[in-house]
Formats: structure tokens, C-alpha cells, sequence
């Protein structure tokens, strides 16, 4: 009884072992983004190469918090813990650079 | 009979009525929900990081916009060969360690073991390119506070020849990148020290199989520092090696 009873909770979760296929595919994924992202610095994009490099690194992490971390493999909490704690992160760093970005405002 | 003799007789009672692994602690009900837990304490310790090192991050990014030539020459002085070189070992290094996760579920000493061996060896690698790379920029007087000169900045940089020398103001001011430098990957090397530290540690215990009986939670959090470590890095690296590269 305890038993089903424990299923139904957001604790719960699946006991999942990951493929090292998995890790294989994700590490060899990371390291071609790693070129690509090195790569990539040496050619002229104007601004271009601050986003590129950026979206390369966000890319990098998404791969790393799912798989490596096995967040896309956990329970509910965990998954809810994680995006509040990235959401918070958002925040805070848009908030700040709001400040900044706007306390000059008309005075260049 | 008193309460002392009365609790040791429930401990005792409560150690023969149920059969539990060595490793359950009491306050658990089982060990899925010990796990659970110890992995939701781990994420939260990991989210307090994310904000320390967030407010570095914050610092790089608003300071590069106030000195951005000061930012662009102090970024030109580092080699990205040894930033690349360093991303590698450390990805190489996060998959080993997620194998050794892996080696602990399926209950494989000697793998579980080598993985970790291998985790420690490609971190202490990361640390000696590392220790290369400030050894360089202590040679090239680029230590804010220590050894610091701004005169590398006022000559053209051989490496970008299309680089204009930066007036003697705004060269002192790469003092503000190394800071930041020194800051961001000092600390991130701290992480990695205590890192390799602990590995070495559950190493150990591992040999001894305590980790290869159902016992998997130590490797797994481990595992999540180890994986968040390496995060930090992957946005160090184009945020002081690479965005910069053409400015």
C-alpha cells in the first residue's frame, strides 16, 4: 500500500539506469560543439561571434544538466528545483543589466 | 526501567524486526527516498553556486562593456589553444565521471574504480594547463596587484598585428580583466582542487566496494559537482578566450 501510495508523489521517480551509449553520443556531441565554437571565433561575424559563442555554451550545458546530470531522467522535484533555480538566475542577471543599460539613459 | 535502558532496547528492536542495508540511514524509509534526498540537497548546494558564480559572470559583463578595449587586448594575451585544449579535457573528463555513475548502478567495482582514476587524472591534467597558462601571465607581468605593468598593452600584440596600442589609461585598465580573470578561473580551479580531492577520496572507498552495493548516491552527487564544474567552465572559455577574438 505504501508502495502505491509512493508513486503518485513528485519525489518519485523511475529507478533509470542511463546507456553508456548515451554518454558517448553526448560527449562526442560536446566535443564537436567545442570545435565548432573554436572554429567559429577565428571568422569575422561582427557581434555575431559574442551570440554565436553564447548560444554554443548555453547549447553545451542543456546537454550536460539532461543527460550527464540525468535531469531529463528525474523526479519532478529535482526537474522543478533545477528550472527555479535557472529561472531566479534569469532574473537576477536581466534585472542588473536593466540597471545598468538604462541609468544613462539619453545622457550619451 | 529507565529511558536510557528503554531507547537502546528500541534501537535494538529496530535493528532486528527489519532487515535494512548498512547504508539506510533511520530517518529514511527507504533507500529510492534516501537518494531522492541526498540529490535534492545536492541541487539546491548547486543553485547557491550558480549564483556565486553568476555574480562574477555579471561583474565580466558589465565591466566589458565600460573598458571594452581594455577587455578585447587583455583577451588577445591569452592562448586559445590552452582554453580549447582545457574545454576538452574537461568534457572528456565529465563523460568519464558520468561512466563511473554509471559503473556504480550496475554495481562493477574494478570499472567504477577505473572511470574515477581516469576522472582524476584528466582533472589534474586541466590544473597543470592551467598552471601553465598563469605561469605565462605571471612571465608577461599581467598580475593585477603583484607584478602588473601596462606596458605589453601599449605595443602592438605580434599575434593581432591589427591591433591599435592602447593609450596608457585604458591599458592600466586591463588590470580590471585579469582581476576578473584571475577571479573567475581561480575560483573555478578551487572547485576543481576540492573536485579531485573528493574523487580521490571516494576512490578509495570505492576500491573497498562500498559504492558498488546499491550504495550509489555518494558517486552520483559527486557526479552533479563534478558536471557543474564543468559547466562554469564551458561558459569561462568564450567569454574570456573567444568573444573577443575580432573586436
Amino acid at each position: 500500500m505504501a508502495e502505491a501510495k509512493h508513486t503518485d508523489e513528485p519525489t518519485h521517480h523511475e529507478e533509470h539506469i542511463v546507456s553508456p551509449k548515451v554518454y558517448l553520443l553526448i560527449g562526442t556531441a560536446l566535443l564537436v560543439l567545442t570545435a565548432t565554437t573554436t572554429a567559429v571565433s577565428y571568422v569575422e561575424l561582427g557581434d555575431f561571434n559574442a551570440v554565436v559563442a553564447l548560444a554554443i555554451a548555453c547549447i553545451k550545458m542543456t546537454l550536460v544538466v539532461l543527460f550527464f546530470m540525468h535531469v531529463k531522467y528525474s523526479s519532478k522535484l529535482t526537474k522543478l528545483t533545477v528550472a527555479a533555480g535557472f529561472f531566479t538566475f534569469l532574473v537576477l542577471i536581466t534585472m542588473t543589466m536593466t540597471d545598468y543599460i538604462s541609468r544613462a539613459w539619453g545622457r550619451w | 526501567m529507565d529511558s536510557h535502558t528503554l531507547a537502546a532496547q528500541t534501537a535494538e528492536t529496530a535493528h532486528t524486526e527489519h532487515e535494512h542495508p548498512p547504508f539506510l540511514r533511520h530517518h529514511f524509509e527507504s533507500v529510492e527516498q534516501q537518494r531522492e534526498s541526498a540529490t535534492f540537497g545536492m541541487w539546491l548546494f548547486l543553485l547557491t553556486e550558480i549564483m556565486f558564480f553568476g555574480g562574477l559572470f555579471c561583474a565580466y559583463l558589465i565591466f566589458r562593456n565600460w573598458y571594452y578595449p581594455a577587455f578585447v587586448d587583455g583577451s588577445h594575451s591569452l592562448h586559445i589553444w590552452a582554453g580549447t585544449l582545457n574545454t576538452t579535457l574537461l568534457i572528456i573528463s565529465s563523460f568519464t565521471m558520468a561512466m563511473g555513475v554509471h559503473a556504480s548502478e550496475t554495481r562493477m567495482r574494478k570499472a567504477l574504480v577505473g572511470w574515477c582514476i581516469a576522472t582524476i587524472f584528466l582533472g589534474c591534467g586541466f590544473l597543470c594547463v592551467k598552471a601553465y597558462e598563469w605561469h605565462d601571465e605571471w612571465v608577461e607581468h599581467h598580475v593585477p596587484g603583484l607584478n602588473f605593468s601596462p606596458e605589453g598593452f601599449m605595443k602592438v600584440n605580434p599575434d593581432y598585428p591589427a591591433d591599435k596600442p592602447l593609450q596608457l589609461d585604458m591599458a592600466e585598465k586591463t588590470q580590471v580583466y585579469f582581476s576578473l580573470y584571475f577571479a573567475m578561473t581561480g575560483m573555478h580551479a578551487l572547485h576543481m582542487i576540492i573536485g579531485v580531492s573528493l574523487l580521490t577520496l571516494l576512490t578509495i572507498r570505492a576500491w573497498g566496494g562500498a559504492y558498488t552495493s546499491g550504495h550509489i548516491a555518494p558517486v552520483e552527487n559527486f557526479g552533479l559537482y563534478w558536471h557543474f564544474v564543468d559547466i562554469v567552465w564551458i561558459f569561462l572559455f568564450p567569454l574570456l578566450y573567444l568573444i573577443s577574438r575580432h573586436q
